[in-house]
C-alpha cells in the first residue's frame, strides 16, 4: 500500500512544532515512532498534508518519578518503559501492559504518546492511564495544559489534544503502599489489538477493605473508558472472589462492545466480566505485598 | 510536495538519495537500492517479513518512511553471510529446516539476530516470544526456533572462543 502524498519535517526544538502546529492548524499531524500513524497513512484512512517528526526534540522520552509521579516523555518506546529500572520495580501494571502491545519490533519503536494521542480503541495505554487516574499534558504555544485521562479519551481516535498542541508527558500518580495494578488483554493472537482488556488499580486501607479502586477497559466500546460502576461496587468492601465477580458484571453492563471477528457482543461482555476478576485477584494480591 | 534529501548507511555502504516523504523504507531498500532480500508480506505491520535493523533494533520496514532512516544506519539479509560463509542463523535455518516457502526467512533472521543480541541464550519459550512479530504459515515454528537455539549455541561458542574463556559446560 502507497501513502498518499504528504510533506514532510523534523524540527530541531519544541517550539518550532508548535509554530508549524498554529501555521499549519489541522494540516499538520505528529510523527512520533509511527506504528500506529504509518498504518493509518497506508490504508489511507488519515491523510495528513504534513508530518512533523518529532525526532530530533530531546527530552522528550525521559521516565522520572517524582514525589507526586511516575513520568514518562511522550517519546519513550513500550520497550525502553518496559526494561525501566522504576518501571520494574515499583509499576508491575505497567511491567504487564508493555510485555503485550503489539511485538517486539512495534515495542522498539511505538512510544506511549503516540500510542496515547492516537486513542485506538483497543490499544492498551488508555486503559491503564484510566485505572490509574493518570493524566496528559499536552504543550502549545500558550503553555502546558494538563488533561486527566478520564477527560482524555472522547471517541473512536479522538482525544482532547487541540490541533495546536502536541502531547508531551504522561504523569502516573506514583504507587502508594498497599496498592497495585494488574492489566489482563486477551487476544486473539499474539500482536493482535486486545478482543477486550481491563486493568484494576486497587489501594488497600489498614483494615484491609478496598480504599480507592480504579478499573480501566479497552476494546468493548468506541474509546477505551472508565468502569466507575465496578469501582463503585470494589469501594469499601474486603476484597474475595465474590466482590470481583460483581465488580466484573458491571464491568461487563457497562461496556458497549460491537460484535466482529474478535467475537460477539455476548462473548465480548463475558471476556470483561472475566479479565476484571482475573485482574482484580492479582492486584489485591500485588497491593498487599507492597507494604 | 518536495522530496527530501537523505543519508542512510545500508550494510556499510552510504548512500544519498532524494526522496519522496511518503516512500517507506522498505520500498526504498527494495527498489531504489535493489536489495530485495527484505520482503514485503502483509505491508500492514503484522507479518514481520520486512524486519530490518535500524540503529541495530528490528523494525518492520513497512512501517517506517525512508526519511525517517535519515542520518540511521540499516542491516538487511544481504549483509549476514560474510562472502560465501552463511551467518550462524542462515546456516542453522539451513541445517535445522527452519524454512519451506522461505518468504518470511529473511524478517525471521533479521529478528532472531536482534533477539540473540539482547539475549544470548534465550529458553525455546523467549524465542517463541522474541519472534511473536514474525509470520511464517508454512514450518509452524518448530525447526524455526531449533534453528534459533542451534545458532545461539555456536554463536555463544565462537563469542567464548574470542573472548579467550573456555565453553561452558552443558
Amino acid at each position: 500500500m502507497i501513502p498518499g502524498q504528504f510533506d514532510y519535517v523534523r524540527p530541531a526544538n519544541l517550539d518550532e512544532v508548535l509554530r508549524i502546529l498554529k501555521d499549519r492548524e489541522g494540516e499538520a499531524k505528529i510523527l512520533s515512532g509511527g506504528y500506529s500513524l504509518i498504518p493509518l497513512i497506508k490504508l489511507r484512512l488519515a491523510q495528513p498534508a504534513l508530518l512533523v517528526d518529532l525526532r530530533d526534540i530531546d527530552g522528550l522520552d525521559a521516565i522520572v518519578e517524582t514525589d507526586d509521579d511516575l513520568r514518562i516523555g511522550a517519546r519513550a518506546t513500550h520497550r525502553r518503559i518496559h526494561e525501566n529500572a522504576i518501571v520494574r520495580d515499583h509499576y508491575p501494571m505497567l511491567e504487564d501492559a508493555t510485555a503485550l502491545i503489539g511485538d517486539p519490533q512495534v515495542r522498539n519503536w511505538g512510544t506511549i504518546g503516540g500510542s496515547v494521542a492516537h486513542a485506538d480503541p483497543a490499544s492498551d495505554w488508555p486503559a491503564i492511564l484510566l485505572a490509574t487516574r493518570a493524566s496528559v499534558v499536552c504543550r502549545s504555544g500558550a503553555g502546558d495544559r494538563v488533561i486527566a485521562a478520564r477527560d482524555f479519551f472522547l471517541d473512536t481516535f479522538t482525544t482532547a489534544i487541540e490541533p495546536t498542541e502536541v502531547l508531551t508527558e504522561v504523569r502516573i500518580p506514583r504507587r502508594p503502599r498497599h496498592a497495585a495494578g494488574c492489566y489482563q488483554k486477551l487476544e486473539r493472537k499474539v500482536g493482535d489489538f486486545a478482543t477486550a482488556g481491563v486493568s484494576a488499580m486497587i489501594r488497600l486501607g489498614d483494615d484491609g477493605r478496598i480504599e480507592s479502586a480504579g478499573i480501566g477497559v479497552t476494546g468493548v466500546a468506541e474509546t477505551p473508558f472508565a468502569a466507575t460502576d465496578a469501582e463503585t461496587v470494589l469501594v469499601g468492601n474486603a476484597p474475595d472472589d465474590d466482590l470481583y465477580r460483581r465488580a466484573g458484571a458491571a464491568a461487563a453492563a457497562q461496556s458497549r462492545p460491537g460484535g466482529d471477528v474478535r467475537g460477539p457482543v455476548e462473548y465480548k461482555r463475558a471476556m470483561v466480566a472475566e479479565l476484571t476478576l482475573r485482574a482484580l485477584r492479582t492486584a489485591v494480591e500485588r497491593a498487599v505485598a507492597y507494604a | 510536495m518536495t522530496t527530501q534529501h537523505i543519508s542512510v548507511t545500508v550494510n556499510g555502504e552510504a548512500h544519498e538519495a532524494d526522496v519522496e516523504p511518503r516512500l517507506l523504507l522498505v520500498h526504498f531498500l527494495r527498489d531504489s537500492l535493489g536489495l530485495t532480500g527484505t520482503h514485503v508480506g502483509c505491508d500492514t505491520s503484522n507479518c514481520g517479513a520486512c524486519t530490518v535493523h535500524v540503529d541495530g533494533e528490528s523494525a518492520k520496514s513497512c512501517t517506517m518512511l525512508a526519511v525517517q532512516a535519515d542520518g540511521r544506519t540499516i542491516k538487511t539479509i544481504e549483509a549476514m553471510a560474510v562472502g560465501a560463509t552463511l551467518h550462524p542463523l542462515q546456516q542453522a535455518f539451513w541445517d535445522q529446516h527452519g524454512l519451506q516457502c522461505g518468504f518470511c526467512t529473511p524478517g525471521m533472521i533479521m529478528q532472531a539476530a536482534w533477539l540473540l543480541g539482547e539475549n544470548p541464550d534465550p529458553t525455546d519459550e523467549e524465542i517463541r516470544w522474541g519472534i511473536s512479530g514474525n509470520l511464517c504459515r508454512c514450518t509452524g515454528y518448530v525447526n524455526i526456533v531449533k534453528a534459533i537455539q542451534q545458532a545461539a549455541g555456536e554463536m555463544q561458542a565462537a563469542a567464548a572462543v574470542q573472548a579467550g574463556s573456555p565453553v561452558a559446560a552443558g
